[in-house]
C-alpha cells in the first residue's frame, strides 16, 4: 500500500543523501531516464555504494528504476543493484515478455547472492502494447504495483501530452481496474509541472476518483500534496470507525446486515470501511 | 576568567552570568546629547573631518540600514586612510562585504577596534586572522543601544546615512533616492553621540515621516549618493524552494500548532532567510484556514510580512530595519507599519518588543548538546556573522525555535560543544531539522504538549548521533589561544571569546 513514490536521480549525491527525509512511501533511485548515457556507470556505482553504506532500516520502500532489458545497461544494473538493500525493481517499458525475463534474472541473482529477500517488481506501462497487455502484466510474478508512464505512452501513441490529461484517460482506467482486480497498487503518472501544486492536487484527485491509489513524484515538494490526497479524508475515517463499531455491535446480535444513519450496511460496505481504517492506521491518521 | 557557561572571558570584560541576570540590574542612562542650535552644512567629507576635529583614537559610529549598498562608511574610511589617522575605533551596527576597504585600514593600524553587531565578508576574515590590533566587540541589536545609552560605548561622532533630510534637520528613511525604510539602529547614536552628522543625497523642505529628530543634528553633509538602494536587500528574502528547507518549515508549523501558538492574536518574528520565510508562509496558510488574525510581527521586515499586514492577517508591524524594497514602500504608506528604534526593539532595559513575542524562528551555524547556538563563527572558527537580534529575541520570545538542516555542506550542525556561543541554550527551546525535532529538556511544558503528537520528537543527542552517522566524526577544530574579539550578551557581559584562526 503506497501513496507517494519519489524519483531521485541516481547521479546526484546531494539528493541521494536526503532522499529518505521527504516522507514519501517509496523512493525510486533512477538509473534510467534521469541519467545521461555518459553517466550510467557512475550513477549505478553511486546508487549501489549509497545503498550499501546506508545504516539501519530506511523509513520508506527502496526501489531502483533500472534500464530496460533491451539496453546494454540492464545486465550491469542487475548485477550491481540487486541486494537485500532494495525492496523493488522498477522496470521501464514493461511488457509481459520483459517481465518474464526480469523474473528469471532476479531469481538467478537472488540465488547467486544468497539473498533472504524476494525482490518485488513495479512495471511501468508506457507503451501502447503494454496498455493492451495490462490484464496479464498485473498477473506477472513479483508485480505488486504498476506505474503509468504517460510521457512515453503519449509519445508512443503520437498524441500531445496535456495538463488536462484526456489523452491518458483510457490507460488510467484500464490500469486502475486491472490493479484493483489483483489488489495491487495503481500508481499514477507524475505531474510534470513542479511549480504547480494546485494543478498537482487536481490531478491527484482526478486520478484517485478513477481508481488510482498512488502517484509518482518527480520533486520532493510534490510529496506532501500526494500524501494528502491519497489517504482517506478525515470524514471518511470517522464514517469508517462508526461502521466498524456498528458492525461489531451487529455481529454480537448475530446480524449480517444492519442500518446506520438510515442506510443499509452490508459486507461490501464493511469491507470498504475496513480498508479505510487499515490505510488510516498505516499512515498514523488514527 | 570563566563565565557561567565555562567560556573564557578576557581581562577587562564582565563575565556572562545567565540570560536573566540583567533583571537584577538597573538601567543606566547617560544624558542625551545637547540639542543643537540648528545644524551647519558641510562641504565634503574632508570638511567634516576638519570641522569636527576627527582625529587619532576617536570612536566613529554608523548604522547599517543601507546594508551591502552603503557608501557612507566607505567614504569615511577613505578619508581616514587619506589622513592616515591612527587607532580609530569604528562602531557600525553591522559590517558587510562592500566595506572591504576597512581591511587595509585594519592592517595599517588606522582602525584598531571595532564594535558591531554583525560582520561578514573580508573584514570578518581579517579580524579572524588576527589583523585587528585591538578587539572586535560583538554586541546584539538590543545590546548595542544599551551600551550606547549607558555610556559603555562612547561615540565621539555618529556619521549617519540619511536618505532625506529636511530644512529642520529631521531625517527620513522613506524619501530620497536611497530610501531604506526604518532607521531604527541609528536612534541611539543620534541621541547619545557627542556629535551627529547626517550624510544625505536628498534635501527636502519637510519630511512627512521623519524618524530621526533634527534637534540632535549638528551637521549635514550632502553627497551625490549615500548608497545603492538595491544593496539593502538582504541576501535571501524569498521563500526557499529547497525541499529540505520546506520540510523543516512544515514541521515547524506543525510543532507551533501542537503547542498552541497558531492562535488568534499571535505575535511572531521569523527573519528573512528562505526557510524562515517558508515558516511564515505556512503560518499564514494556517491562519487563513483557521480564520485567525495575528497581533504583530517584528524585526527586520520583508515584503512577505507587509503582504500579511495588507491582507489583514496582522494588526501591526514593528520594523527596526527593512530587508527589502517592498518593506520600504510599505512603511511609508501603512500607518500600522511602525518604524522602531533598536532600543525599543530589543534593549533588555527598555519596554521592548521582543519580550512580547509568542515565538521566534531563528537559524544557526552550530547548536550543541546544551542547546547553545552559534551564529557568530563558522565551523572553522572564522567570523562570519554575529547575533544581530538572535539572542535578544531568543530571550524575549515565549518559544524560540531554531530551524536548520542537520547537515550542511557535509558538516553536522549539531555539535557536542559549539565553537562560539552566541545565544545561550537556556533561551533556546526547540531545534527543528529534517531528521527530527529536539526540545530542550528544560521546557517540560512543551514536551508535555507534544507527547501524544505524531511529530518526530527526538533528543538532541539522537540528532547528533544521526548527523554523525551521515558525516562521520568531524576532526576537532583547533584554534589559536589569541582572542580577537568577544561576543557580548545583551546585558553587556561576555558570553564567549572569538579566537584567531590558525
Amino acid at each position: 500500500m503506497r501513496r507517494s513514490l519519489l524519483f531521485i536521480p541516481g547521479n546526484n549525491p546531494a539528493m541521494l543523501q536526503n532522499s529518505d527525509v521527504f516522507d514519501s512511501d517509496a523512493v525510486i533511485y533512477d538509473l534510467e531516464d534521469a541519467v545521461s548515457v555518459t553517466e550510467k556507470d557512475a550513477a549505478r556505482i553511486l546508487v549501489s555504494q549509497y545503498l550499501q553504506s546506508r545504516k539501519g532500516e530506511p523509513p520508506m520502500e527502496t526501489i531502483v528504476r533500472i534500464n530496460a532489458p533491451d539496453t546494454k545497461y540492464f545486465a550491469d544494473d542487475i548485477e550491481h543493484i540487486v541486494s537485500d538493500k532494495i525492496d523493488t525493481i522498477m522496470l521501464p517499458k514493461a511488457t509481459v515478455e520483459s517481465l518474464t525475463l526480469l523474473n528469471k534474472v532476479l531469481t538467478e541473482a537472488e540465488k547467486k547472492k544468497g539473498m533472504k529477500k524476494r525482490i518485488n517488481v513495479v512495471p511501468i506501462v508506457e507503451l501502447c502494447v503494454s496498455v493492451l497487455q495490462i490484464d496479464d502484466i498485473v498477473k506477472c510474478p513479483r508485480v505488486n504495483g504498476v506505474l503509468l508512464g504517460a510521457e512515453d505512452l503519449s509519445s508512443d501513441l503520437e498524441v500531445v501530452r496535456t495538463k488536462q490529461g484526456n489523452e491518458i484517460l483510457y490507460p488510467r482506467m484500464r490500469l486502475a481496474y486491472a490493479c484493483a482486480a489483483y489488489k495491487i497498487d495503481a500508481i499514477d503518472t507524475p505531474f510534470t509541472d513542479t511549480n504547480d501544486n494546485e494543478g498537482l492536487k487536481s490531478d491527484c484527485l482526478f486520478a484517485g476518483n478513477l481508481g488510482m491509489n498512488a502517484k509518482a513524484a518527480i520533486h520532493p515538494n510534490q510529496v506532501p500534496v500526494i500524501n494528502e490526497v491519497f489517504v482517506p479524508a478525515q470524514k471518511s475515517i470517522e464514517w469508517a470507525l462508526r461502521v466498524e463499531e456498528a458492525a461489531r455491535q451487529a455481529s454480537q446480535k448475530g446480524l449480517g446486515v444492519f442500518s446506520l444513519d438510515g442506510k443499509m450496511v452490508d459486507k461490501p460496505v464493511i469491507q470498504r470501511a475496513e480498508n479505510i481504517i487499515k490505510k488510516a492506521r498505516k499512515y498514523n491518521l488514527i | 576568567m570563566k563565565n557561567f557557561l565555562d567560556r573564557f572571558v578576557p581581562e577587562g570584560f564582565k563575565p556572562f552570568e545567565g540570560s536573566g541576570a540583567y533583571k537584577n540590574k538597573k538601567r543606566k542612562l547617560i544624558k542625551e546629547k545637547a540639542t543643537s542650535q540648528g545644524f551647519k552644512t558641510l562641504k565634503s567629507v574632508a570638511d567634516m573631518f576638519d570641522k569636527l576635529g576627527i582625529s587619532d583614537g576617536m570612536t566613529l559610529s554608523f548604522h547599517h540600514h543601507l546594508r551591502n549598498g552603503d557608501f557612507v562608511l566607505n567614504m569615511v574610511a577613505e578619508e581616514i586612510k587619506r589622513r592616515n589617522l591612527k587607532n580609530i575605533k569604528l562602531a557600525p551596527s553591522s559590517i558587510f562585504p562592500n566595506n572591504k576597504i576597512l581591511v587595509e585600514l585594519i592592517e595599517k593600524g588606522n582602525v584598531t577596534d571595532i564594535y558591531t553587531d554583525y560582520v561578514n565578508g573580508p573584514v570578518a576574515e581579517a579580524i579572524s586572522r588576527g589583523k585587528l590590533k585591538g578587539m572586535c566587540v560583538m554586541h546584539t541589536h538590543g545590546g548595542r543601544p544599551m551600551a550606547i545609552e549607558s555610556g559603555d560605548l562612547h561615540i565621539d561622532v555618529a556619521i549617519l546615512a540619511v536618505p532625506a533630510v529636511d530644512k529642520c534637520g529631521n531625517g527620513s528613511g522613506v524619501e530620497g533616492s536611497g530610501a531604506c525604510g526604518s532607521l531604527g539602529y541609528a536612534e541611539s547614536d543620534l541621541k547619545y553621540a557627542d556629535k551627529v552628522v547626517f550624510v544625505t543625497d536628498t534635501l527636502i523642505d519637510k519630511a512627512e515621516n521623519a524618524q530621526l529628530d533634527g534637534k540632535y543634528v549638528d551637521y549635514v553633509l550632502k553627497v551625490d549618493a549615500i548608497g545603492d538602494p538595491n544593496g539593502i536587500v538582504s541576501g535571501t528574502t524569498k521563500i526557499t524552494k529547497d525541499p529540505v528547507g520546506l520540510k523543516i518549515a512544515r514541521n515547524t508549523v506543525k510543532l507551533l500548532e501542537e503547542i498552541g501558538l497558531i492562535k488568534d492574536g499571535l505575535s511572531m518574528q521569523t527573519g528573512a532567510g528562505g526557510t524562515s520565510l517558508a515558516v511564515a508562509h505556512y503560518v499564514r496558510s494556517r491562519m487563513i484556514e483557521k480564520g485567525i488574525k495575528g497581533s504583530f510581527a517584528s524585526g527586520g521586515i520583508t515584503g512577505y510580512f507587509t503582504d500579511m499586514l495588507d491582507e489583514g492577517l496582522l494588526n501591526e508591524l514593528y520594523d527596526v530595519q527593512c530587508f527589502d524594497l517592498k518593506a520600504v514602500q510599505s512603511i511609508s504608506r501603512n500607518k500600522n507599519h511602525h518604524a522602531i528604534s533598536g532600543s525599543r526593539y530589543a534593549n533588555a532595559f527598555d519596554d521592548n518588543i521582543v519580550d512580547k513575542l509568542d515565538f521566534v524562528i531563528l537559524g544557526a551555524t552550530e547548536i550543541d548538546l546544551n542547546f547553545n547556538v552559534n551564529v557568530t563563527t563558522d565551523s572553522h572558527g572564522m567570523l562570519m556573522g554575529g547575533s544581530g537580534g538572535h539572542s535578544d529575541t531568543a530571550h524575549g520570545a515565549k518559544v524560540t525555535v531554531i530551524t536548520t538542516n542537520l547537515v550542511k555542506s557535509r558538516l553536522p550542525i549539531i555539535k557536542e560543544k559549539v565553537t562560539t556561543v552566541t545565544t545561550p541554550g537556556e533561551d533556546v527551546d526547540v531545534v527543528v531539522t529534517e531528521r527530527g525535532i529536539a526540545i530542550n529538556p528544560r521546557r517540560t511544558d512543551l514536551l508535555e504538549k507534544v507527547k501524544n503528537s505524531r511529530l518526530p520528537i527526538v533528543t538532541i543527542e539522537e540528532l547528533l548521533e544521526t548527523a554523525h552517522s551521515i558525516t562521520g566524526l568531524p576532526d576537532k577544530l583547533v584554534l589559536s589561544d589569541k582572542p580577537v574579539g568577544v561576543v557580548v550578551y545583551r546585558d553587556g557581559t561576555v558570553i564567549d571569546t572569538i579566537y584567531k584562526v590558525k
